[in-house]
């Protein structure tokens, strides 16, 4: 059998250790008409070779983005990792231990969460990170329910540019624990201020904001702050792209309380949407509100430094009904993944990423702008994804490209959208990819 | 101690390559100078084999399956393949976006619409949702779906869900999470749920019942029949947390005897790697009525064409996941079963229980063990009440020696009806071998505790930091370097 080891054999010595005949004689708490009369109907085990040769079948019926040109994004982005993050993850000291609880053999998890953290809270000023959550949208999902918690205000504004996908978590995470969700529309492809102005008021909890937005706009957090601010308990929550804080304000700079994000771009491959892993960072007064695993720095009974895990008593294992979360398993080894990014990219690379992915970006938009028929959807700044008007249904020119392994973008007919593509560029895009897009959307041009 | 990564930066030293730009845009004439960063973004400069020198540090601090035994209770620490590795990390799976158009993904859904299949099929249920990825954020879905059920049957006076006393802390945590109200039930004296308890708590405004099946005990919940009929009789849900799966794998169906609701552990009984926390998944499967209210998309197929299939979405919970849940998770999963088979799938079961009860049967006479009496199924729960009581020793102190002796410990103080718990559960991976030098060490440190209790108060002696504090550390909150 494949990755059991004791044999008929040895099974027969232990049952004789145990003091029993045969293996059944074990299930005796198990009512006798539970215990099934055949085999789950499955398939006849595959050795290693067959199973081999099944999955490179399987996976060349798909089309990856690694054989197309792809300019797909809404949340998973297609940037450069470098072959050392992989090697680095695979290690079996990482990759399958177990969450960190007993600290005298696990430092090696807590020291690089604690890396991650610093890390975390150097991108986005803020001055506490947890270890990590499931996926972007779930870091928003319970950044709303800590900022409830933190402020007992029961009302929750949500910026109408968010991600659909993750408007649709929030909800799922919120609508059972008598959370008012308001959603501001949004006007011109940026959040509609006066309605916000209109919607806060001092029972607010908590406006969430995400820029670049979903169109890839960015906000105007500055003027948006001044608003949530004005009301009385009202904290600032923005979703960001981590990429996006080589070159852009840290959210400190507009003194957001919260602030999460989707950590994917940061080193961790597509894989058709998971796993990712959500950031979700803090100003240190709201620590104590946060989901989640946190790592501390300690000492050891020697007094040399040591981490391990801390503030404990927010969570699952010790609170149970009163936790701030249920989460436990989280992403770990994506969290690691971006760590060992950000260490090889360094500010510079980082900063480089985040260059040449919104200079591409707008050297893209402007050739497309230039088509007859196409348009820029919002005449406003944008970071590395932008919203084009087409002349015919998106859908048609996503399935007319995809016969040259063109994927042109995401079509936003599916939000309610007509008519109109998202489009997302990163550092891996050559000009010569950009121009490929554009020469083949003459074709469509009226 | 390893020096942080940030000691070890040093200006203007590089990890990566890039091609140049070749468009001539500025950044200036990209984002308005009023967003652009004021203060540059600071992380550590180091060349690839400055970073490769760091985590290989940190990673010789680590445990890990590889290494050595893991017998953490209810956390099923199998070895996990390595052929899964190396098949997931194909560029047909890896390079793929969750919008691409489906005919360019049909592998991709060929395999999760097989694994719903399988699942289902071990299970005993009618479909699965891959969407959770986690096992609390399965029992979120999976309350969800209750939650769903009992709005559309109009049940808005249904707020409770009860549990026993020796549910894992993610249940009630997760009942909290959905806006249900915890109702917490005793044990019984064998350590199985007690009917009369049960049957004084239930009431009409009972939504559901969740049950780890075997509980974390290590015991089958012989009367789990008789539960489903009192919670059914109100209407209520019954909710399987799957933690302890492994147990049954193959030998009893949970959707075919009183459940109605399950979650899967794959990051425990479907080896794929825990990862130091995650990411895991936790799929829920569902009796056929419920289907409607699991999360959309589910996977479909027509005419050999694969396809998200959202049209049960208005009746849906609602969405847990950005897209479909963690599927290079599922892709091991799917490669783990498929290289089980049905016989190989009752041997996992099999082997599991026996290992479990060879290590309960030698220990019996060193440690305390509350329930020997029944036969264990995976795993089992001994107490360090005799150490304590002799000797002053604390089920830390024995979980730490335990770290000295190269073993990981098992789970301590859960559950927590049992006094100086230490759940061990050592899975059907591991060898007689290991299992005896598992079990001389705790015959050693039993007589440890009897000959020299200091050394335990002590230890970890032989590990790379000793005994940390983890009071200071909270007391000196630093959860981030200063540099």
């Amino acid at each position: 059998m494949p990755f059991i080891s004791n044999t008929d054999k040895e099974r027969k010595e232990m049952l004789k250790e145990i003091g029993v005949e045969k293996f059944e004689d074990l299930l005796s708490n198990i009512p006798k008409k539970f215990l099934l009369k055949e085999d789950c109907c499955l398939d006849e085990p595959y050795s290693e070779l067959e199973i081999t040769r099944k999955i490179s079948e399987l996976a060349a019926k798909n089309i990856s983005t690694g054989c197309a040109n792809s300019f797909l994004g809404g949340g998973i982005y297609d940037h450069f990792i470098p072959a050392a993050v992989d090697h680095i993850i695979l290690r079996p000291e990482f990759h399958s231990a177990y969450t960190p609880y007993q600290a005298e053999v696990s430092q090696g998890t807590l020291q690089y969460i604690y890396e991650y953290q610093t890390m975390i809270c150097e991108l986005t000023g803020m001055e506490i990170s947890n270890a990590g959550m499931y996926d972007g949208a779930s870091a928003a999902a319970e950044a709303i329910l800590m900022a409830v918690r933190k402020t007992k205000n029961f009302k929750a504004i949500i910026a109408g540019t968010i991600n659909p996908n993750y408007l649709e978590v929030i909800k799922s995470y919120t609508e059972g624990v008598g959370i008012e969700l308001i959603t501001i529309p949004a006007k011109n492809g940026l959040v509609d201020l006066d309605a916000l102005k209109e919607a806060i008021d001092d029972n607010t909890g908590c406006v969430l904001l995400q820029t670049p937005n979903f169109f890839g706009n960015i906000e105007d957090a500055f003027a948006i702050e001044e608003i949530v601010h004005s009301s009385k308990k009202a904290l600032f929550i923005t979703c960001v792209d981590p990429i996006s804080l080589a070159v852009m304000n840290s959210p400190a700079e507009y003194n957001a309380d919260i602030v999460v994000g989707e950590g994917q771009a940061l080193g961790n491959a597509q894989n058709f949407g998971g796993p990712l892993f959500g950031f979700l960072a803090s100003s240190i007064k709201l620590g104590r509100s946060m989901p989640g695993r946190i790592v501390g720095a300690s000492l050891d009974a020697d007094g040399k430094r040591a981490y391990c895990l801390t503030l404990q008593a927010r969570e699952q294992h010790i609170r149970r009904a009163k936790a701030t979360s249920n989460i436990c398993s989280n992403e770990a080894l994506c969290n690691l993944a971006a760590t060992v990014y950000m260490t090889l990219m360094g500010k510079e690379g980082l900063k480089e990423v985040a260059v040449q992915s919104t200079t591409k970006a707008h050297y893209l938009a402007d050739e497309i702008n230039k088509l007859d028929g196409f348009s820029l959807t919002f005449n406003t700044a944008f970071f590395k994804e932008f919203a084009i008007k087409t002349p015919v249904p998106a859908e048609e020119i996503i399935s007319r490209l995809k016969e040259k392994n063109i994927f042109p973008g995401i079509d936003l007919k599916q939000f309610g959208y007509d008519n109109m593509l998202l489009v997302a560029v990163t550092e891996k895009k050559r000009k010569c990819d950009l121009d490929e897009l554009v020469n083949s959307l003459k074709k469509f041009s009226r | 101690m390893a020096k942080t990564i940030f000691e070890k930066h040093s200006e203007g030293r590089k990890g990566y390559t890039l091609p140049a730009n070749d468009v001539k845009v500025t950044l200036n004439n990209c984002i308005p100078k009023k967003y652009c960063r004021k203060e540059e973004v600071k992380l550590p400069e180091v060349s690839e084999l400055d970073m490769m020198h760091h985590f290989l540090e940190l990673s010789q601090m680590n445990h890990c399956i590889e290494k050595g035994f893991y017998p953490l209770g209810s956390c099923t620490m199998k070895y996990n393949p390595k052929i899964n590795e190396t098949l997931v990390r194909n560029d047909g799976f890896n390079n793929l976006h969750p919008f691409q158009d489906e005919d360019t993904v049909q592998g991709a859904l060929e395999i999760l619409y097989e694994l719903q299949k399988d699942l289902a099929e071990i299970s005993g249920f009618s479909n699965v949702t891959l969407q959770p990825v986690a096992g609390a954020h399965g029992e979120f879905t999976g309350l969800k779906i209750m939650k769903a059920y009992h709005e559309h049957k109009g049940n808005s006076h249904k707020k409770k869900i009860i549990l026993p006393d020796s549910a894992h802390g993610t249940n009630p945590a997760s009942v909290t999470l959905v806006g249900y109200e915890m109702v917490e039930i005793k044990s019984n004296e064998k350590g199985l749920v007690d009917i009369e308890d049960l049957k004084a708590h239930v009431t009409d405004e009972t939504a559901g019942f969740m049950l780890t099946n075997p509980n974390t005990l290590g015991l089958f919940e012989s009367q789990v029949e008789k539960i489903a009929e009192i919670i059914h009789s109100v209407d209520g849900l019954m909710y399987m947390d799957g933690a302890n799966f492994n147990a049954i794998m193959g030998l009893v169906k949970p959707g075919e005897n009183g459940f109605d609701i399950m979650h899967f552990n794959l990051h425990k009984t479907f080896a794929t790697p825990h990862g130091g926390g995650g990411p895991g998944a936790g799929p829920i499967g569902v009796r056929e009525d419920l289907i409607k209210y699991l999360p959309a998309p589910l996977i479909a197929k027509k005419d050999d064409k694969y396809f998200l299939d959202y049209t049960h979405e208005k009746t849906s919970s609602g969405k847990v996941h950005s897209f479909f849940g963690n599927f290079a998770v599922n892709v091991k999963a799917y490669i783990y079963l498929k290289m089980l088979g049905p016989k190989g799938l009752r041997r996992v079961g099999e082997n599991a229980v026996i290992n479990a009860n060879y290590i309960q049967k030698k220990l019996e006479k060193y440690y305390d063990i509350p329930f020997k009496d029944s036969f264990c199924m995976h795993e089992f729960v001994a107490s360090g009440n005799w150490q304590k009581e002799k000797y002053g020793i604390k089920t830390l102190d024995i979980a730490k020696r335990i770290l000295d002796k190269g073993f990981h410990a098992p789970t301590i103080y859960f559950p927590l009806i049992v006094q100086e718990a230490m759940m061990i559960e050592p899975t059907e991976t591991e060898s007689k071998e290991t299992l005896d030098e598992f079990i001389n060490a705790m015959i050693e440190i039993a007589k440890e505790c009897e000959e020299n209790p200091e050394l335990l108060k002590n230890a970890p002696l032989n590990t790379p930091v000793k005994r940390v504090d983890d009071t200071l550390a909270v007391r000196q909150l630093n959860v981030k370097f200063e540099w």
